[in-house]
């Protein structure tokens, strides 16, 4: 006798019904479409909606539909034409209070995204775009930080009287030191007074006691922990920062991503220019405000090729103005920086946080009819090849971007004019998305055209279509119902797989698409491994429904065991595969999973369903 | 319908020498081209520029490569893509020269012979990022390797199946890389992960076999060998072929439909494919054989229960 649990009917049932809901809206297909956010990042509201959509209207752009998704505006359109018209009143109309990205959305009906139904979303190489692979100069990053301390260590010493002679700073593997700082002191001095006012300045650094050619010399090297402590900072700013400046530049669905220890990938779909992205993305740039030093004279330090002790030479025009050491405010004070149009033509207003308000208010205060200057401090690298030799060298430009008479106190609210459209754009966007912690440079860059994605997902598509059919008509003709009982199992993993990839939200890619269909090819496997069971046990003279339960329960260890293997493949590949590599190792593991339950339980549920119970059965249809 | 509707009976133990020996010629021939041609390695693993570009009508690829000379590019490589009217152009890497530099260069050559060109895609990988990928594609296989020995020594209690499923999967992507070098395609990331697809699914038919002959065995502990063997594949011999056959169907079809970009990945699975099957049948229970297989090494303490089905 054949037999079936109830509650297993009942769990293929309910299985097969939400993989079916799951899986629908990826059967809809897309259309072009344009996301709209508002510049001050407050979510999109009905409001915002309907100015959009009048806007839209009045200025024939016509649309097919517009929701609110994740605060942000979604309207779709019926061709590219009409998303492009859209896209440039936007960025005309609109362009005071919302920014926009061109992108692609979904025709399933809303009740499914309200739902939380979405479909898959596509990889880069199925809609064109941008991948950048970022190395992050850690190592830079632990420069900085001695250079720091080297800093506070000169003031700490300097403000408690106790003299040094020298404090250098080493990086790199080849020096003395790995990580660390050495401060030479003259003969005699107290070395026990230094140690505690440095010990108080840094409390987490240790020193040790060494001697110098002229003097004693205290040695501090920082500790591993210190150094990988510094380098994830330096990653994970760098991160947050590439996250809010890819979020600038109004692209949709973007991905910013650590990659191993030191490396950043960025993805931005729809992204055909590099140039202009690459620019604003790995910018390090700051600003700094400090007062002109009127009381000497710029020409005459020009002349003599030297700045007078605290201020320090800058040029502007072709002029010389000497500008005060001290900084009166830096960009890490800012907290909002917006470019507009003003009467004196594009500016930047400015929001500084309270300690950066303070030394404003204080500075311009005392200051009232003297001049103070914005300097702009740009770091780069350049790699240049001299004699077949790489080196790299770290490039420090600072321009004075700004240098105006303080009218009237100013606090942690203001303006910087002179500058042209452009750079007032880029400079309120750099500063409102932080600076780099540590330089990057791109080690990797991909660009898939959006004319290529298309091609792509229409093949890869046209070929799993053909494969399955190709398959179907192969196993029906060779296992008769039983054929076809493997055939809807196919076609219930294929769906049940789709379902699991979208509630992961996993990206498709083109070697996912190759999975999918791998998959098909294979789950087939388990199917005939019980088919071929069933078909030796009733040469072996078995009655039917004896056969077909020997098929299944014999066909199991053999089902597992092979599958296991080719599981440990995908795992591999998921684990050191990155990229759409991974897409494929993902995709070929949830299908191994997928196919065992589809032919153990899906397949078992259909055969018992044909065969089982108390009928008499004298035939059984498998060819 | 039925390709098997008798009972086959082949001989495999018997004239294992002849399979050895085909399968040695396969892997000598595949190992040697592999030394001699070396692999046509993509920029996903050496470093450099890859660029797909579209023309309107057929291109002329010396004018390309001439225009791309004038633009600076002496060493660059020029072939077409599927039909006349796509180019892939290669270049080894640019220090100093980000993507949007070349792009807009190589489009300059482009529109000088064709107005309306396009670039397609456009990769600039670094020789450092090439290199990892190298080591981590490499890292990959032999983790997968270990992994499945391990796997099949504690299943199957015995290191002969291991060894003898090892071997025979270690034949497969060797006759991959040898099919690669000898006809120069093009070796990238899809590639690798194909090989490692490869190694998954031909042991899948080798742990068919074993697991029949664990049954066999298991029935009864007197039988010889060499006859557990031959009718342990035998008895299998349909399903694998029948298997195969559909895996190749769908293959075969992401071969001729899937486009440019998955050529090298389907071609690495239809040889794998072929491989696996040939390995499982005629190799992986021989080793095991002259390893000195018994039916004591399956069965290490009393007749083991057979794996219950599901409940």
């Amino acid at each position: 006798m054949l037999e079936f649990p109830r509650w297993k009917y009942v769990l293929v049932a309910a299985v097969t019904l939400l993989a079916l809901l799951f899986a629908l809206p990826n059967f809809f297909g897309t259309d072009p479409a344009l996301q709209v956010a508002r510049k001050n990042h407050l979510p999109m509201d009905e409001f915002a909606r309907r100015e959009v959509e009048q806007s839209l209207s009045a200025h024939n752009a016509p649309f097919i539909a517009s929701y609110l998704d994740q605060g942000k505006l979604v309207v779709r359109f019926a061709g590219v034409a009409d998303q492009l018209r859209a896209r440039d009143e936007v960025s005309d109309a609109l362009a005071t209070g919302y920014i926009s990205a061109l992108t692609t959305a979904s025709r399933a009906p809303g009740v499914l995204r309200k739902l939380g139904l979405r479909p898959m979303p596509l990889g880069l190489d199925l809609r064109g775009g941008l991948y950048l692979l970022y190395q992050v100069d850690v190592n830079g990053a632990v420069a900085q930080l001695l250079e720091s301390y080297d800093q506070g260590f000169r003031r700490a010493l300097t403000s408690a009287n106790l003299p040094f002679t020298d404090i250098t700073a080493f990086t790199g593997s080849k020096s003395a030191i790995p990580n660390g700082l050495r401060i030479a002191l003259p003969a005699g001095a107290d070395i026990g007074a230094v140690r505690e006012v440095l010990r108080k300045a840094n409390p987490e650094l240790a020193f040790t006691i060494g001697s110098g050619d002229a003097g004693p010399t205290l040695l501090m090297e920082m500790t591993p922990t210190q150094i990988k402590a510094r380098q994830d900072y330096a990653l994970q700013k760098n991160i947050t920062t590439l996250r809010n400046r890819v979020n600038e530049l109004g692209v949709s669905e973007p991905i910013v991503a650590q990659q191993g220890i030191d490396r950043i990938n960025v993805q931005l779909p729809g992204v055909q220019n590099s140039a202009e992205v690459k620019d604003i993305l790995g910018k390090v740039a700051t600003l700094e405000f400090r007062l002109e030093d009127a009381q000497n004279s710029a020409a005459e330090a020009k002349v003599r090729g030297r700045a007078p002790l605290g201020s320090k030479l800058y040029e502007m025009d072709g002029r010389p103005v000497l500008l005060k050491r001290e900084l009166i405010a830096t960009g890490d004070q800012l907290t909002n920086a917006t470019s507009s149009i003003g009467n004196e033509g594009p500016e930047v207003n400015v929001t500084l946080n309270g300690q950066g308000g303070d030394s404003m208010l204080r500075n311009t205060r005392l200051n009232v009819n003297r001049r103070m200057a914005v300097v702009y401090i740009e770091k780069s690298r350049e790699t240049r090849t001299v004699g077949g030799v790489k080196t790299t060298h770290d490039l420090t430009t600072e321009k004075i971007i700004s240098l105006a008479t303080i009218r009237a106190v100013l606090s942690n609210q203001f303006r910087i004019t002179g500058l042209t459209p452009v750079e007032s754009r880029e400079l309120a966007l750099l500063m409102r998305s932080g600076s780099l912690s540590a330089p990057i440079f791109a080690v990797e860059e991909r660009t898939i055209g959006p004319s290529l994605g298309a091609e792509n997902i229409r093949m890869g598509v046209q070929a799993l279509a053909i494969g399955m059919l190709a398959v179907f008509a192969f196993m029906a003709l060779y296992y008769q119902r039983f054929g076809w009982v493997a055939n809807l199992v196919l076609l219930a993993n294929v769906v049940l797989l789709t379902a699991l990839l979208s509630m992961l939200r996993a990206t498709l890619s083109l070697p996912g698409i190759a999975g999918i269909i791998l998959t098909v090819g294979i789950a087939v496997d388990a199917n005939v491994l019980i088919y071929e069971r069933i078909r030796e046990e009733l040469r072996n003279g078995v009655t039917p429904q004896a056969a077909i339960r020997a098929g299944f329960d014999k066909a199991y260890s053999a089902i597992f065991d092979s599958n296991v293997t080719a599981f440990i493949a995908g795992l591999v590949l998921w684990v050191i595969g990155r990229g759409a590599i991974r897409g494929f190792a993902v995709v070929l593991t949830l299908g191994i999973a997928t196919s065992m339950f589809t032919s153990l339980m899906g397949s078992r549920a259909l055969v018992t369903l044909m065969y089982g119970g108390r009928r008499k059965i004298d035939h059984v249809s498998i060819g | 319908m039925e390709f098997f509707r008798t009972a086959t009976n082949f001989p495999f133990m018997s004239t294992r020498k002849l399979w050895y020996g085909l399968s040695l010629v396969l892997v000598v021939l595949s190992i040697g081209s592999f030394f001699v041609r070396g692999l046509n390695l993509a920029v996903d693993f050496t470093g450099g520029v890859q660029v797909q570009a579209t023309f309107t009508s057929s291109v002329n690829l010396d004018a390309l490569r001439t225009g791309l000379a004038g633009a600076g590019y002496r060493e660059a490589q020029v072939q077409f893509l599927g039909s006349a009217r796509q180019a892939a152009i290669r270049l080894p890497p640019q220090p100093g020269q980000g993507g949007d530099v070349i792009r807009a260069r190589v489009e300059g050559v482009l529109h000088a012979i064709d107005p309306r060109a396009e670039v397609t895609s456009l990769d600039v990988v670094g020789s450092q990022v090439g290199d990892e990928l190298k080591s981590g594609a490499i890292k990959a296989v032999l983790a997968t390797l270990l992994l499945i020995f391990i796997y099949i020594a504690l299943r199957f209690h015995t290191w002969r199946l291991s060894l003898g499923a090892i071997l025979a999967v270690l034949h497969d992507p060797i006759l991959v890389l040898g099919a690669f070098s000898l006809w120069h395609t093009s070796f990238d990331l899809p590639v690798v992960s194909a090989m490692l697809a490869v190694i998954g699914y031909s042991l899948n038919d080798t742990v068919v076999v074993f697991d029949r002959i664990r049954e066999r065995f298991e029935g009864s502990r007197r039988l010889e060998p060499v006859a557990v063997l031959d009718q342990s594949i035998n008895q299998t011999l349909s399903r694998t072929i029948m298997t195969k056959v559909v895996t190749l169907i769908v293959v075969v079809a992401l071969y001729a439909l899937g486009g440019q970009a998955l050529k090298g990945f389907s071609e690495a699975l239809i040889i794998g494919i072929l491989a696996g099957t040939y390995s499982s049948i005629y190799i992986s229970s021989a080793i095991a054989l002259d390893c000195g297989l018994k039916a004591e090494h399956l069965l290490p303490t009393s007749v083991k229960k057979p794996v219950d089905a599901l409940p």
